[in-house]
């Protein structure tokens, strides 16, 4: 047990404080869901906890109107997904936290934390494998040629093929969701949820743009004819409480059988939540069958890289995208209001 | 067949509320005066050695008491021997790094936390080795299991009949590496009183803790307590004795304090047992009516570097099917891994899957209804020995399940029952395991309100074996089940052997049944050498204990309580011993010095004694997606006399819920440079989950077997698993047309 300082903020001014305060390796503590695990099994060592949990009181709201869906950092997972206006407007959204952790889980974690969850590979979570440049820059990377069946093929780089293992954040990356953002000098941000996200390029260990001592406040999804036609599929080894081998967040907008737009997200492959715009520009005002499923989901993984175990997952990912898109065709839906 | 009223009805488990209220005392819940925490420093390396420690950061944590190294406590215990298999690995007796998260180093300290920090601040110098992983790994060594605990059988010319059948099957197959993952962690706690010593630890077989951990600390047996009254999941893993022991005991000895070990569950996929990966060769032929003519197996086991372990499955797979020509062979082949043990059905559940494989193979090739091809070569004779089956009812057990299972609907193409989206496959297999019995020894006291006391150093490993016994008490004694108490797991009591190889239910019983007729015996001799009262002169064998009463023949009857007033002043005590058929006169004295002892269903003179099932799965494979699931299980069971069909059931229901994660889940996986384990935690070492487990529904086929022993008892808790794996492969087969050949079975095999 590693000591560290635990404070509670009373609210979002305090947070920023308390954590400026503690310096560089403070960390917010929302539900704890990932956090917590990663300081004890060794991986995460911060020297102080901000609590914010209750920053609920003004940043745990669920609103949908007609700029789109509002969601408050401090949302639990549960509440999000069993949520009557997410669950009839923003199905992908809904589903993809349903499907994601356990019903314990989904209680406590929060979105805010959600997204911001580790990756799964077993490498970076023990710290007895020496190397690991995700969580010891420039020691080198033991996935590459290890036991590395759930790792990532899109976005990897020659120093990590770690994946993001979450679900929800895939989601807001095919929406085109935003973030907002809450920087220690008090001002706030909004950027892309696609942007939160870095590449793992030369520094894996720099998993996010946030600024030091930055606070996710909320995400707002914008609305859009597509919304309503949205789902989210996750193929997983095993029937629940399992991250996806391969996920796909859809949604389409479709006029007289002929998409007009496309929203794609993929899961469970990828280094970071992953939109592919190039699945997207395939399936701009076409009509869907299986050819065009079929190439879109050839565009989305045209740049896969593999490593050994992991070869499975270009077609997997593949077959889960065009499955999703055609289950998003057939879908009956009430018109967006 | 025993004629009692209790035998056989559904009773609840009398330790059922204690479990569900918190009461029942695992071992690490025992209370000991004021103890220090342990906390186990395992290497990073799988092979090497150590260079040496620095301690330094790791004494200056605040409330550290001592650190164990092989520095300063090497000498002071042997090796553990494991229960089969010979040697096995070093933990502190020397600089030696035989594998991946071997115990190098124990901290004590004043708490658990204090101990773990301190632990994690000890930095090891490591001369490290290349380390070999598993098959096909550089510097793994081959070799052939020589014939001795297990054997080979060669019988015709099994190669000159393959040769020329008509119709033939060769195929290799493959199994995983699995870890038990009991809920229960390996937790030791060890307490010295004037140079005596307590262990609390989970355990299936105190006798043999007690026995193993008094060569290793050179102590005399009777010095050693060893108390395990709850044992939270087993599975095998809790059978043999680990190094853990001996070293705790030696810590709490140093501090002259309780010490307490509770270590971490990734620690418990290296300090302890597992199911070792394997691989198979198997030949059939058979004549084009199906008739098998010749039956090859040959398999191969990784072990550790200095063990001899191995499972030897092809004992069963070799008297499954009538067959004139039969050749079985076994390889070893040592890397630098912890040594495996028992799990779960050890040799049937790896050693079946490619035999039912094989049959299916082999049904789809004659283009025959594989239930059909088994009852072609069905047989009551052991067809490698030569010797009768004592009992054999397979083909009810199919019969029934497939009535019950819908098997006469199954369109014999693979990939035609689909529904939407979904293509359905239907399998089936043969289960078997041998009915195995110990040795044990009861003592059962009666007391003047007509209770009953019995004491046993039984196991209750989650199995139901307090209600076993208490049933068993309760019917020979005619006493209601709430009129027993039954004390286990501790060894001041009289001995029982290792709770494993599905044997504890039979050889528990005998012993307690032998000592209630004791019972019974005294009471009806004084009450017909009595002078007055109705059963006086009487033949005491004629009286009877039913309903709180010993009865005569002709309906004379005595209050229990009034008849035990004339054999004893106070309560009567009868202490028995049980020697199965099978084994040696010793065998009984062997387990009192913690030795196994244990007539096998595969080793006696007269007769070979199997329980045997039939499973039928129904799987669903997403057409495009490929990810596998299991709506539906049915298995068909014949094990003898059942004892109490309520836990029966959950024991045949927890073994094919465990065949589902066997063969689509399971897989401890090694990276292939290092020979680490990568995956020790079960986040990611998946099983089923409750939305994995649709209908499972068991068949218990009535079976009377008065050879196998007095009680027609056989076993139950391992037949469940053994033929999940094919039975989920072949309808994978049915479903897809894709024969997955290799364990688990997962999307990428089917993509």
């Amino acid at each position: 047990m590693r000591p560290f300082a635990y404070e509670q903020a009373g609210d979002s001014s305090a947070a920023l404080r308390m954590t400026a305060n503690r310096g560089a390796s403070a960390q917010y503590l929302a539900g704890g869901t990932n956090l917590l695990d990663l300081m004890k099994i060794g991986v995460a060592k911060p020297v102080a906890l901000v609590d914010i949990g209750p920053l609920r009181a003004d940043h745990a709201s669920i609103s949908v109107d007609a700029d789109g869906l509002h969601l408050g950092a401090l949302v639990r997972m549960a509440e999000a997904a069993e949520h009557p206006d997410v669950l009839r407007d923003y199905p992908v959204i809904a589903q993809s936290l349903q499907l994601a952790a356990s019903q314990q889980l989904r209680n406590m974690a929060t979105l805010g934390g959600n997204v911001l969850q580790r990756t799964r590979c077993n490498y970076f979570r023990d710290p007895s494998w020496h190397a690991c440049n995700k969580r010891d820059p420039g020691t080198g990377c033991a996935a590459m040629d290890g036991v590395n069946r759930r790792l990532a093929v899109l976005g990897t780089s020659a120093h990590c093929i770690a994946h993001y293992p979450g679900d929800f954040a895939n989601a807001l990356a095919a929406l085109g969701a935003e973030v907002t953002l809450l920087s220690p000098e008090g001002t706030t941000r909004r950027i892309l949820f696609e942007e939160l996200h870095r590449l793992p390029g030369d520094t894996p260990h720099q998993e996010t743009n946030l600024h030091p001592g930055e606070l996710i406040l909320g995400f707002h999804v914008p609305a859009g004819p597509w919304t309503r036609r949205s789902l989210y599929l996750k193929i997983r080894d095993r029937e629940s409480y399992d991250f996806a081998q391969a996920s796909a967040a859809v949604a389409l907008a479709v006029v007289d059988g002929t998409i007009q737009q496309a929203r794609i997200g993929l899961g469970g492959v990828a280094t970071k939540p992953w939109r592919s715009h190039a699945a997207e520009a395939v399936l701009q005002g076409q009509r869907l069958d299986e050819a065009l499923a079929h190439a879109a989901a050839e565009a989305a993984f045209r740049d896969a890289v593999t490593h050994g175990e992991n070869a499975f997952k270009p077609e997997l990912g593949r077959r889960t995208l065009m499955r999703a898109l055609l289950q998003a065709a057939t879908m009956e839906i009430q018109p967006n209001a | 067949m025993p004629d009692g009223k209790l035998f056989g009805q559904p009773a609840i488990r009398i330790d059922g509320r204690a479990k569900v209220t918190g009461r029942a005392r695992y071992p690490s819940d025992e209370v000991v005066a004021n103890p220090a925490w342990a906390f186990l420093v395992t290497s990073a390396i799988a092979r090497g050695r150590i260079r040496g420690f620095d301690l330094q950061e790791a004494r200056a944590v605040p409330g550290l008491l001592d650190i164990l190294t092989h520095d300063n406590v090497g000498g002071e215990a042997e090796k553990p021997q494991p229960m089969s298999g010979g040697s096995t690995t070093p933990t502190l007796e020397s600089d030696q790094i035989c594998h991946d998260g071997q115990i190098i180093g124990i901290v004590v300290a004043e708490s658990f936390e204090a101990a773990r920090e301190a632990a994690h601040k000890v930095r090891v110098d490591y001369e490290v080795q290349q380390a070999s992983a598993s098959f096909d790994s550089p510097g793994a060594e081959e070799e052939v299991r020589e014939a001795g605990e297990h054997k080979d059988y060669q019988v015709g010319d099994a190669e000159a009949a393959f040769a020329a059948a008509e119709v033939t099957i060769d195929a290799r197959y493959g199994t995983p590496t699995q870890h038990h993952n009991a809920i229960e962690l390996f937790t030791t706690t060890c307490e010295w009183r004037d140079g005596k010593l307590t262990v609390y630890e989970p355990s299936q077989f105190v006798y043999g803790l007690r026995g193993s951990l008094a060569k290793q600390l050179r102590m005399e047996p009777g010095d050693i307590h060893v108390v395990s009254r709850f044992v939270g999941g087993a599975f095998g893993s809790k059978g043999g004795i680990t190094a853990r022991t001996a070293w705790i005991a030696i810590a709490a000895r140093r501090l002259n304090r309780p010490v307490k070990l509770v270590p971490t569950r990734d620690q418990g996929f290296t300090i302890a047992t597992y199911r070792a990966e394997t691989r198979h060769h198997i030949q059939l032929g058979a004549t084009p009516d199906g008739k098998l003519t010749s039956f090859r197996h040959e398999g191969w086991e990784v072990t550790s570097r200095p063990s001899q372990y191995n499972v030897s499955g092809t004992e069963t797979t070799a008297r499954i099917y009538a067959c004139p020509n039969i050749l079985t062979k076994v390889n070893l082949v040592h890397a630098d891994r912890n040594t495996p043990g028992f799990m779960r059905a050890p040799p049937d559940t790896p050693y079946m899957f490619p035999l039912e494989s094989a049959m299916d193979e082999l049904a789809a090739a004659l283009n025959m209804d594989p239930i059909e091809l088994r009852r072609i070569n069905d047989t009551q004779t052991d067809p490698a020995t030569g010797k009768p089956y004592s009992s054999r009812c397979l083909m009810r057990c199919y019969d029934e399940g497939a009535a019950r299972f819908g098997w006469q609907r199954r369109d014999a193409r693979p990939g035609t029952m689909r529904d939407g989206e979904w293509l359905v496959g239907w399998g089936c297999a043969t289960a078997a395991y041998p009915a195995n019995i110990g040795p044990a020894a009861a003592r059962v006291t009666l007391s003047p309100e007509g209770r009953a006391r019995v004491q046993i150093a039984a196991h209750d490993i989650g199995t139901g074996a307090y209600t076993v016994v208490a049933i068993t008490a309760a019917d020979r004694l005619g006493l209601e089940l709430g009129q027993v108490v039954v004390e286990m797991g501790d060894t001041d009591l009289p001995a029982a052997g290792l709770a494993a190889g599905s044997s504890h239910t039979a050889g528990i019983s005998h012993a307690v049944a032998k000592a209630c007729e004791g019972i019974r015996a005294r009471l009806a001799e004084a009450a017909v050498l009595s002078n007055d009262g109705p059963m006086a002169g009487l033949d005491p064998a004629s009286l009877v204990l039913s309903a709180g009463m010993l009865r005569g023949p002709a309906g004379q009857s005595e209050e229990i309580q009034k008849a035990l007033g004339r054999a004893a002043s106070g309560v009567l005590e009868v202490y028995a011993e049980n020697l199965p058929k099978g084994v040696p006169p010793d065998a009984m004295g062997k387990i009192y010095q913690g030795q196994m002892a244990m007539s096998r269903g595969h080793g006696r003179e007269d007769a070979i004694t199997y329980a045997f099932g039939a499973q039928f799965v129904e799987v669903r494979v997403h057409a495009r997606t490929r990810e596998v699931r299991v709506p539906r299980a049915v298995g068909a069971f014949a094990s003898g006399t059942i004892v109490n069909p309520l836990t029966a059931h959950s024991q045949y229901m927890g073994g094919m819920i465990w065949g589902i994660g066997a063969a689509l889940h399971e897989a401890t996986e090694i990276d292939p440079r290092e020979a680490r384990y990568v995956n020790d935690n079960i986040a990611e070492y998946l099983i089923p989950v409750n939305s994995d487990v649709r209908s499972i529904e068991v068949i218990m086929v009535p079976e009377e077997d008065s050879q196998v022993n007095p009680l027609g008892i056989k076993g139950i808790g391992e037949v469940g698993i053994v033929g999940m794996n094919a039975a989920i492969a072949n309808a994978v087969w049915h479903a897809t047309g894709r024969r997955v050949r290799e364990l688990p079975i997962r999307m990428e095999h089917l993509l």
